[in-house]
């Protein structure tokens, strides 16, 4: 049989050949993290997810090379097929970015940003996706919603206030575990996480949800407040195990093994799931056989026990995080309006010296 | 008058029985699809006609049927969308009660038309009432052998099944409607795939507004090319239109598609002008998602043309100073009504009615809402007004279905058109906050 016939794609100005019914994301990804759109939602090991975070809007200036016309709208690129000579823009499309900027602001607004007590931060999917595409500031000054913290079984602990919706643990627990027990509940902003009529979640699998939460709301109970991420240290390893593939990232403080995860690609996507014997009862070293410590990219929180300046793409981002740590807040002062203006201005520079001076200092 | 096609027989005593309807001329359009024309024949007919679906966007009805996907050996399924939620739209609900057969034999038509087998009438869930009624009359049409196994004796079978509704706004969205039907939660699907192609249990599915299935009897008996000749333009055939608000003669009415706007608000045979002593101020032309306009962008154009009811002339403009006709819930507000109030009141809906599945409509819905909650009760300020229209406009376009659009364009062109108000609300919260508080636009009133 003849390969299949690969297809052209062109992201931000870059080409890649893949094959026919390959999502526009995933064509960005194998170009690289530089034009890779961010997902919040999408979660390639299970099947149906993606579409509903919204942070992945692409433009689509040429639909393909037959039908060159632009899509009119945005369009969320981890469900939507690239075509052959699509051309898409990505991070170098001003709307793109402004409609990004809306759906960090709009994660944001209910969420409770405790990142200080949440053993997310550092892994935090929402704080990088925050980092990397939103503003400094809010513009929210309602009350937000808030739910009680609920234990679903005597494991997993669900903090519904840091939730954002992206039904990855829904799908987890309908696709990978055999009882479903666990969906969503009512309509909008109140829509809850929840295990039907508080029953617990018990199953061989069922752990599996807090590797595929992108934020803090579903946590391992075992490991809470052990450590923060950053003071850890993780390392592959493996075990025969009866039950699932036995291969698993130990994350060590000292010579403690504090918490056991499946592990994850480069995109934070876990692609052979653990179960939860591996996950909570095995937790001395002799349990395992290790095998190295973890590859975890430079740029990363938990290489560098901080955010380095090298994650920041957006333009601006400094001026204003600047503007904001050492002026008063002005509220007239036109930051995306006027940003080409503003560049030139003595203020500006003045500004960026000090930005430059607080990065190179931490 | 002018011509009637869906409700000439409305008035007639006991026309919800079949034997009334049958008098009345009921399913001879079943006799003559079934015994003398070919499916595609139907399709052909409906295609002719011009008719546009009657639900909100407006799709021509025939060229949706002919998307629908035929692959072998896979059932098609037509499904009724009776789920009527949007406010100020109460169409549906009065052809329903007060004429359920002519939707039986619509279905009837339409389902042979595209194949189907067993077609589904999704009725909104408050109406337990309606729904016994339809289910009342399709034992009817059944026993008098319209329905079931080898109806009138062609070989043709049809089921026809009643549903109630998930009691949700957005299980009207045809996507949500299926996942309902299919006994899941509403959620509103991603597309593609259109329903056409996956629709019900993963089948090729047509889903049709009532009103809009409630059109093809009609068509079926007097021809496609009968049909477009009424109306004007692209605007074919006639609409009804629900009416509220302060007018005299509030209600349902059915129009042909190209009364001036002006003549349907005033003249006496429609809705018999404004309360006495009081003046037009602003009319929401097609139900609450569609843009708010003021009295005088509603009667004429921007170029001074006068406004008719129909989908051009309704979205002549574009939103800059157009709107649309949309699913025909025509609210008109005298100069009492405070848009303020009014838009923060639509808000509140699409904020409980949203699913939550998408960030900028889940999160943006309930924002806007509070902000406008905030200006309402005189706890507004100046910027306020720029943030609506900046969240609306992010969520504008940025969701998986139009429920993100239907919350955002209310808010949009309320402030559009009546910043002003906005504006006396957040600069003079006493006065604006003060019981019967009135906002007097000198020059917008007609
Ligand atoms: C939030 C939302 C609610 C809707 N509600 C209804 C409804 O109650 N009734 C309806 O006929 N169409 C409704 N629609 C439109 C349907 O999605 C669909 O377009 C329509 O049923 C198609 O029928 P038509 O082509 O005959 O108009 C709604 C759409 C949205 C986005
Ligand atoms: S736009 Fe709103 S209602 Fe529609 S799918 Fe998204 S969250 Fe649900
Ligand atoms: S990742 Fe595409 S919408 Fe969430």
């Amino acid at each position: 049989m003849d390969a299949p016939q690969l297809i052209k794609v062109t992201i931000d100005g870059r080409e890649v050949h893949v094959p026919p019914g390959t999502t526009i994301l995933e064509a960005a990804r194998q170009i690289g993290p530089e034009v890779a759109p961010p997902a919040m939602c999408y979660y390639k090991p299970l099947k149906g997810s993606g579409g509903k975070c919204r942070a992945c809007l692409v433009k689509v200036t040429q639909g393909s090379e037959k039908d060159p016309r632009p899509m009119p709208k945005l369009v969320a690129s981890c469900i939507t097929g690239a075509q052959d000579g699509m051309v898409v823009e990505n991070y170098t499309n001003p709307e793109v970015v402004n409609a990004r900027n809306g759906v960090v602001e709009f994660l944001l607004i209910n969420h409770p940003l405790d990142c200080p007590v949440c053993d997310q931060a550092g892994e935090c999917h929402l704080q990088d996706f925050a980092y990397e595409n939103g503003l400094a500031t809010t513009r929210y000054e309602e009350e937000r919603r808030t739910f009680d913290r609920e234990d679903i079984g005597d494991k997993i602990q669900l903090h519904m206030n840091r939730c954002i919706l992206c039904y990855r643990c829904v799908y987890t627990a309908n696709q990978i575990t055999d009882r479903r027990v666990h969906g969503v509940m009512y309509r909008g902003d109140h829509s809850e996480i929840s295990t039907y009529i508080h029953q617990a979640i018990d199953n061989d699998f069922s752990g599996n949800v807090i590797d595929v939460c992108p934020v803090g709301a579903l946590t391992d109970k075992t490991y809470r407040f052990k450590s923060r991420v950053w003071f850890s240290k993780p390392v592959d390893a493996h075990r025969d195990c009866d039950k699932c593939c036995g291969k698993v990232n130990l994350w060590y403080k000292g010579d403690e093994v504090i918490r056991v995860t499946a592990r994850k690609n480069q995109w934070g996507e876990v692609e052979d799931f653990i179960c939860n014997t591996c996950r909570f009862d095995k937790k001395q070293t002799a349990d395992w056989v290790i095998e190295g410590p973890t590859k975890v990219s430079r740029a990363s929180v938990i290489s560098a026990n901080k955010y380095g300046k090298n994650v920041i793409k957006k333009t601006g981002f400094g001026l204003e995080y600047a503007a904001h740590h050492y002026k008063p807040i002005d509220d007239t002062r036109p930051y995306d309006k006027n940003l080409k203006e503003i560049k030139q201005s003595e203020d500006y520079k003045a500004l960026m010296e000090k930005n430059e001076a607080f990065f190179s200092k931490k | 008058m002018g011509l009637k096609i869906l409700t000439e027989h409305i008035d007639k005593p006991g026309i919800e029985t079949f034997e009334v309807y049958r008098k009345h001329g009921g399913y001879t359009a079943v006799e003559k699809a079934l015994k003398k024309m070919a499916p595609d024949e139907v399709v052909e007919e409906v295609k002719k006609s011009g008719v546009r679906g009657r639900g909100g966007a407006g799709f021509p009805m025939g060229m949706k049927w002919s998307f629908l996907a035929k692959p072998e050996g896979v059932p098609r399924y037509l499904v009724c969308n009776g789920d009527e939620s949007e406010p100020g739209t109460f169409k549906d609900h009065f052809l329903m009660k007060t004429i359920p057969h002519l939707l039986i034999e619509g279905m009837i038509v339409s389902s042979y038309a595209l194949g189907a087998h067993k077609s589904f009438i999704y009725v909104r869930g408050e109406l337990m009432y309606v729904i016994r009624i339809l289910e009342k009359a399709i034992a009817e049409a059944k026993a008098a052998g319209f329905l079931g196994k080898n109806i009138l004796g062609t070989g043709y079978d049809l089921e026809l099944v009643v549903q109630p509704g998930g009691g949700a706004y957005i299980c009207g969205e045809e996507t949500a409607l299926l996942e309902s039907l299919e006994g899941k939660r509403g959620n509103p699907r991603n597309k593609p795939p259109f329903p056409a192609v996956k629709g019900l249990y993963e089948s090729p599915t047509v889903v049709n507004n009532v009103e809009s299935i409630a059109n093809t009897p009609w068509i079926v008996n007097n021809g496609g090319d009968a049909y477009a000749a009424i109306g004007i333009g692209r605007s074919t055939g006639t609409k009804l239109i629900s009416a509220s608000g302060n007018v005299k003669n509030p209600g349902v009415y059915e129009i042909v598609l190209g009364v001036p706007v002006e003549e349907f608000i005033y003249s006496d045979e429609y809705l018999g002008g404004i309360r006495d002593g009081h003046y037009l101020k602003a009319v929401v032309a097609g139900g609450s998602s569609v843009p708010i306009l003021p009295a005088h962008l509603i009667l004429k154009t921007a170029n001074g043309e006068n406004r008719l009811m129909s989908y051009e002339s309704l979205s002549d403009g574009g939103f800059a100073t157009g709107t649309m006709l949309g699913s025909g819930g025509f609210i008109v507000m005298d100069e009492t009504v405070s848009v303020v109030r009014n838009t923060w009141n639509f808000s509140r809906f699409y904020h409980h009615e949203s699913c939550g599945q998408c960030s900028p409509c889940r999160e943006g819905t309930g924002w806007m809402e509070k902000v406008l909650e905030r200006i309402v009760h005189g706890h507004g300020n100046e910027r306020d007004i720029d943030l609506l229209v900046d969240v609306a406009k992010r969520i504008e376009g940025n969701t998986i279905c139009p429920l993100g659009d239907a919350a955002a364009w209310p808010v949009g062109s309320a402030i559009r058109h009546f910043r002003d108000e906005f504006e006396w609300y957040v600069r003079h919260p006493e006065e604006a906050t003060k019981k019967g508080a009135v906002y007097m636009p000198q020059n917008v009133l007609v």
